[in-house]
């Protein structure tokens, strides 16, 4: 049966094709019809290989090759799409949650339709549709939110009712269902076919393939790619794509400097019927059916049915073994409990009669997202792996983002949620990838609403003071390895558990957060902020000065003692990172970035700081705990401890000085809170954390302090219109965006990165720009909450999305931040966005699919600032009547 | 109507019994970690007998399955005597001179056996002084034979073996004042039992069989899975050599009468077995016994019947094949068992359930639909049937139990079928014995770290 499957999936076009890219890459072997063809010499050097001729790598290939770079080597251990994506269901859906990755989607689906017609190779494409059914009015809230954002990407998506979707499937039962989505445009294809029609474009533009040639490691010297050690000899190459899928972790430690890229291998199952009496269509759409945690097609008359079990079966955590892809075994009774949901969902497949129950191992990566882009240790070292089951949906968008990286240095889209950079060596554990991926696999078909953490491979990364905040009642979420506090329970007050606490409408916590978000503002709280990233940069000379003012937007040519806010440019002006900068002395710089920029942010310096051993680049984030104090009473607290006057005179806003808190000295105070509020953070070095942490406490009593998380800090930075990179801010925002002009300095003197684009924009003016939206007509007990890629429309019309929102404690409103575009409404093209344009639109925000009255604004209320508080409470009336 | 779940296992469960042996200093130095057992009746009343007991005078641990026919007093006997016998055998010549000493003086008697009995085997009480007595007069020979030398395990339970049938064909001759006793040990003598016997000391493993029970290793290979090793042969029609011994010990006339439809002198089916005098006696002496015996052995068809072509008796010996086995770490346990077992289930089948059930491992064997014909509905079907055993599976605590419940309630798919198993379970006592025969299983779990230090 085995092998009547194979033969099925992977039909004879794979023959067909065969002898195309034999004779592309060598004319000689023309009479090579044998079964085993002497394999071709590899060449001595190549500008680009790539590892794996999976979907993945062909595609690399294909768009590498599309792209004009010819000088490109494939390289597979074994068959041309024999791995993986042989076994791929072959569902080419497009409706993903997260918006680049329905991109991708979008456009692998494009790409397919066409690839039979470019390439001559059946790909075995048909648009039948998929339908996604809602059990539960919280799964359809989640539908419509992902139909919400399909449709202003302009692929047609319908929310149907359960008559609608058995019109659509005459086999569904749909007694149990609340509703359904449609997407008309999903497809089918022969996955291994669709790759193998990628590796014959790719070989018709230059591309050599080759078979059964191993990769040994690849070797890397003074942190760039050199070559590849194959069992069939060296190549030398300038650039290495990893597309090893599931094999993608162990090639990354082959060599001598491991690349760590994160995923980890399960089983995967779903079964083959034999053709129904009367066979079933091949235009069927594709029935995925969340809660019963499977996907449904039609297959040759038949049904192909897998789904994602809640207890998944982890393989390959000690690496490759002699279990052999091929050799997995069926495990019925693992699949039992999928079997009852696909018997519940179609009773009517009863009878049919089986072919065979596939397992085929998929590569999970421990946030359910791909991995792409390029290492942080080994330029030159691309990588693209971990699918989480759906590369064939991904494969054709992320092979183009890939090529594009490759060959421009960054891909045309904000690809910062799938960028290996985004894990460090921590998320590289096979202890932990194994633990993560069996919750996250499950997660695949799990109702994912706002504000989800992680449950396994949790207490990593912690604060000294874990273990005190969590005896108060601490609840945590997870960073970058590191927890980080939510909020604070109060004594007596019980939160639902974990399961039930899932909502998309008012979460549990809102007063607890309330009441940490009320403290805040009028006394004292503190926030432990140890996770956040933390750079010394230092030379002998000026030359981290000189370094620095190239690299980043802002002068930091301030007097020492002074904290500059800054961007941390790309070319084309985007933000790399956001962060605030402290200049300790004439030579050094103390760097405080988002927690997730650790690796990123450090590639980007390594890379472009002069090579200069007086020059010093160190990562101090395990060195300090930081306690943010946050409030108009710090002021007070921290005088008290330090004996120093804290006033505004004596220590102005951004400012930063080292002070003794307590008995400890040698803390680093900065006037910053990251929120707009008063107060200071404090950079203390860790083995006096939790000295400092009692005597702030203790002497913050009369003053009313009191723990605060994470939330309450959100609730107050986005209400004071604060962005956050990796949120708010990406590498194709630029200050100019996003009312931060005043974050950039363009005359300073000299040159910077991005300066020639953000000098463009001041003169042109920008194309999107960074808003903030007060929700008018939204019930906050009633209504569902936004989260963040809710569509925003102006006067009707789409013109962008928002990227974060919160519960304005203050406003007693929903703050949504978001860029708003003008497109041009006959041409749809990008037309520039003035202040006008912002102020003289009536707006609306999409909430699945509810659209709620929106005030735009591209101001903060200066009413939030308390430092001027009497005349504030003016203003804020004053909106109140507007 | 059929039987509970509930109902099912207080069936199944009524008759095991587990053994572990105590750890000192919370290690343990025996090769033997302990063992599970178990018996299902199919006769009434069961006629399958088991034996286990721990050697106290010399090291060594020794476990026994006795399959009794034409009756089960035989296979009582043996189980009560056998282990005396064979613990007697391997005492060196100075314990037996003190247990004859402490005898002839009136002293308390060294103990020489510990026994781990289920409260449903019993000794018989009657008999004791009588067995005590040949016993006593059998190691008072070893005692005078004193030959100086160590003893031989094999040896000694091939003595063991023989000295038990004879003084239970002496006993018999002899016949006994008390009118319950001298028909007591007539009937011990016209039923029979196979006897197959393991004695384990340190690596040492020894299997004495007589009879058609078997013992089977149980062996874990290095891919962890499970594969049997056989520990004994069979005697019966279907082994060559069984058949080729009888004809040897008998004139060529006779060759075409030894063995009739599989069975010897076409009614016995073991070759060798205990008892029988029948089988062994000459025509002579079984009518003056028969004569002079009680009315109950008189009156009983059975027991006058003379086995047709019965010229140069005897037939049938007790004397027993050993076949020695040094433990290695990957040798995980030992099965005795009747054979009820054997018949029902094959030993390959049986060291995977056994070694799955004792690593652990509740893999129930995959299903697999290769050139089957199944739906969707059938298999799930067969899969919630499957959940529900699991789940049974996890009921038993004993492997021997856990095998019962294979032999009697598999179906086609290797997985255990609660109707089938309710249905076994519930036929009358006159047709059980029709579906199925009595059922005696031993599992012996050995310990790998021990045996792998030797």
């Amino acid at each position: 049966a085995a092998g009547m499957f194979l033969r099925l999936l992977s039909d004879v076009q794979w023959r067909a094709a065969h002898p195309k890219w034999r004779r592309m890459t060598s004319s000689q072997r023309r009479t090579s019809t044998t079964a085993e063809p002497p394999p071709l010499s590899l060449p001595a050097q190549a500008q680009v290989v790539i590892c794996g001729g999976g979907i993945m790598g062909t595609s690399v290939a294909y768009h590498l090759s599309k792209m004009g770079w010819k000088d490109i080597v494939l390289l597979e251990q074994g068959r041309l799409a024999a791995g993986t994506t042989r076994f791929c269901a072959g569902i080419v859906s497009t409706a993903r949650p997260v918006s680049i990755e329905l991109k991708m989607a979008h456009y692998s689906n494009k790409l397919y339709q066409q690839l039979e017609q470019e390439t001559g190779v059946q790909t075995g494409y048909m648009k039948t549709g998929s339908i996604s059914l809602a059990q539960t009015q919280d799964r359809l809230i989640s539908l419509k939110r992902i139909a919400s954002s399909l449709n202003v990407m302009g692929i047609p998506c319908e929310i149907i009712s359960p008559k609608k979707a058995l019109q659509l499937h005459p086999l569904i039962n749909i007694h149990d269902l609340v509703g359904a989505m449609y997407v008309p445009e999903d497809a089918l294809v022969s996955s291994a076919n669709v790759s193998l029609a990628l590796a014959t474009a790719a070989s018709r533009n230059g591309v050599q393939i080759h078979e059964r040639t191993t990769v040994s490691h690849v070797t890397i010297q003074k942190g760039r790619v050199t070559g590849v050690e194959t069992d069939r000899g060296r190549i030398q190459c300038e650039y290495f794509v990893n597309c090893a899928g599931q094999w993608a972790y162990e090639l990354g430690h082959s060599g001598e400097e491991p690349v760590h890229i994160p995923l980890h291998a399960c089983e995967h199952f779903y079964l083959l019927t034999h053709p129904l009496q009367e066979p079933l269509s091949s235009s069927l759409p594709t029935v995925i059916d969340p809660d019963g945690r499977i996907y449904i097609r039609n297959w040759q008359g038949g049904i192909l049915s897998g789904g994602f079990e809640k207890n998944p079966k982890p393989l390959f955590t000690e690496g490759r073994n002699q279990l052999e892809i091929q050799n997995l075994q069926e495990d019925w009774d693992h699949f039992g409990p999928l079997l009852s949901a696909l018997l519940r969902r179609m009773p009517g497949v009863e009878a049919l009669q089986i072919m065979q129950l596939v397992n085929c191992p998929e590569s999970f990566t421990p946030d359910m997202r791909c991995i792409m882009g390029e290492s942080p240790t080994a330029q030159g070292y691309f990588v693209l792996a971990g699918m989480n089951s759906a590369g064939i949906s991904y494969g054709g968008g992320a092979g183009k983002y890939l090529a594009e990286w490759i060959v421009n240095g960054y891909p045309s889209e904000n690809v910062w949620p799938l960028d290996l950079k985004r894990f460090g060596t921590l998320q590289s554990s096979r202890t932990f990838l194994r633990h993560r991926v069996m919750e996250v696999m499950p997660l695949m078909y799990d109702l994912k609403v706002p504000r989800w953490d992680f449950q396994t491979g949790r207490q990593l990364r912690t604060s000294p003071l874990y273990d005190r905040l969590d005896a108060q009642g601490a609840r945590w979420m997870e960073k970058h390895g590191f927890e980080r506090v939510k909020y604070f329970v109060p004594p007596g007050n019980d939160l639902l558990d974990l399961d039930h606490s899932k909502t998309f409408y008012k979460p549990d916590w809102f007063d607890i957060v309330g009441s940490e978000v009320k403290c805040c503002k009028e006394a004292v709280s503190v926030i432990d902020m140890s996770s956040f990233t933390k750079f010394e940069i230092s030379s002998t000379g000026d030359q981290a000065l000189e370094s620095l003012q190239y690299l980043f937007s802002n002068d930091l040519d301030v007097p020492v003692g002074h904290v500059v806010h800054t961007g941390m440019l790309n070319e084309k002006g985007g933000y790399e990172n956001d962060c605030s900068i402290a200049r300790l002395s004439k030579r050094s710089f103390f760097m405080i970035s988002p927690t997730d920029q650790q690796v990123h942010c450090w590639a980007w310096l390594k890379n472009r700081l002069p090579d200069d051993s007086n020059l010093v680049l160190e990562d101090v984030t395990w060195k300090y705990t930081a306690l943010n104090l946050i409030g108009p009473r710090a002021v007070d607290v921290l005088s008290e401890l330090s004996y120093a006057p804290m006033t505004a005179e004596h220590f102005p806003s951004l400012f930063c000085k080292e002070m003794s808190v307590g008995y400890a000295n040698g803390i680093r105070v900065m006037s910053i809170t990251h929120t707009g509020e008063p107060g200071f953070v404090l950079y203390i070095p860790i083995e006096y954390a939790l000295h400092v942490y009692n005597e702030v406490m203790n002497m913050g009593q009369k003053y009313g302090i009191r723990n605060a998380g994470y939330y309450a800090l959100r609730s107050l930075r986005i209400e004071k219109f604060f962005a956050f990179w990796g949120q708010d801010l990406d590498a194709f925002t630029t200050p100019m965006e996003c009312g931060r002009e005043f974050q950039v300095k363009l005359d300073k003197g000299m040159e910077f990165l991005g300066q020639e684009v953000l000098l463009e924009q001041k003169q042109n003016g920008v194309y999107k720009r960074f808003t903030m939206f007060i929700l008018e007509d939204h019930d906050t007990d009633m209504d569902l909450w936004p989260w963040w890629g809710e569509p925003i429309f102006r006067n009707g019309r789409y013109v962008g999305k928002t990227t974060s929102s919160a519960y304005s404690y203050t406003l007693e409103r929903h703050v949504c931040l978001g860029f708003v575009h003008h497109f041009d409404e006959k041409t749809g093209e990008e037309l520039v966005v003035t202040t006008d344009f912002i102020n003289q639109g009536e707006y609306e925000i999409d909430i699945a699919g509810q659209r709620f009255q929106a005030k735009a604004k591209l101001y903060p209320f200066s009413s939030l600032f308390t430092q001027r508080r009497r005349k504030d409470e003016v203003e804020l009336s004053g909106y109140q009547r507007e | 109507f059929y039987l509970t779940p509930p109902q099912v296992n207080s069936i199944l469960k009524a008759n095991e019994y587990s053994f572990k042996v105590p750890e000192f200093d919370g290690k343990n130095v025996s090769s033997v970690l302990g063992f599970d057992s178990n018996q299902l009746p199919a006769n009434a009343p069961i006629e399958d007998r088991r034996s286990a007991a721990t050697c106290l005078q010399t090291r060594g641990m020794l476990l026994g399955v006795f399959d009794g026919h034409a009756g089960c007093a035989c296979a009582q006997a043996v189980s009560e005597r056998l282990f005396y016998y064979i613990a007697v055998s391997l005492l060196p010549h100075e314990t037996l001179l003190e247990i004859e000493n402490a005898v002839e003086s009136g002293r308390a008697l060294l103990p020489i056996l510990q026994w781990h009995k289920h409260p449903n085997d019993y000794f018989s009480k009657e008999a004791s002084k009588l067995y005590f007595n040949s016993l006593r007069t059998y190691w008072q020979e070893l005692i005078d034979l004193n030959s100086g030398e160590t003893t031989d395990v094999r040896e000694a339970l091939i003595n063991a073996f023989k000295r038990l049938d004879n003084d239970i064909s002496l006993e018999a001759q002899v016949g006994d004042p008390n009118s319950f006793l001298n028909y007591l040990v007539l009937r011990v003598a016209f039923s029979g039992s196979t006897a197959c016997v393991a004695h384990v000391d340190g690596v040492d493993l020894h299997v004495a069989n007589t009879g058609d029970s078997r013992a089977m290793l149980g062996v874990q290979e290095e891919d962890g899975s499970w594969s049997a090793v056989n520990l004994s042969y069979d005697h019966n029609a279907q082994n060559e050599h069984e058949v080729e011994r009888v004809k040897m010990e008998h004139p060529k006339s006779e060759e075409k009468s030894l063995v009739k439809q599989d069975r010897l002198l076409g009614l016995l089916m073991p070759f060798r077995a205990f008892g029988d005098v029948k089988f062994k006696w000459s025509i002579e002496l079984q009518k003056r016994v028969v004569e002079s015996g009680p009315d109950q052995l008189n009156d009983n068809e059975y027991t006058k019947f003379i086995p047709p072509n019965y010229h140069t008796p005897p037939y049938l010996t007790a004397e027993p094949e050993v076949i020695h086995h040094k433990l290695r770490p990957q040798d995980k346990f030992l099965v005795l068992a009747t054979d009820g077992l054997w018949e029902t289930m094959h030993r390959q089948d049986v060291a995977r359930i056994v070694g799955e059930y004792l690593t652990g491992v509740h893999h129930q064997q995959p299903i697999a639909v290769g050139g089957y014909k199944v739906t969707l509905g059938q298999m799930h079907g067969l899969l919630t049937e499957r959940r529900a055993k699991i789940s049974s599976v996890f009921e038993d605590q004993n492997a021997a139990t856990h095998l019962i419940r294979h032999a009697v309630g598999n179906n086609e798919f290797g997985t255990v079928d609660h109707e089938r198993l309710s249905k076994m379970l519930s036929l009358p006592e006159e047709l059980a014995r029709m579906y199925r025969d009595d059922i005696t299983i031993i599992v012996v779990q050995f310990n790998s770290h021990v045996i792998g230090a030797y």
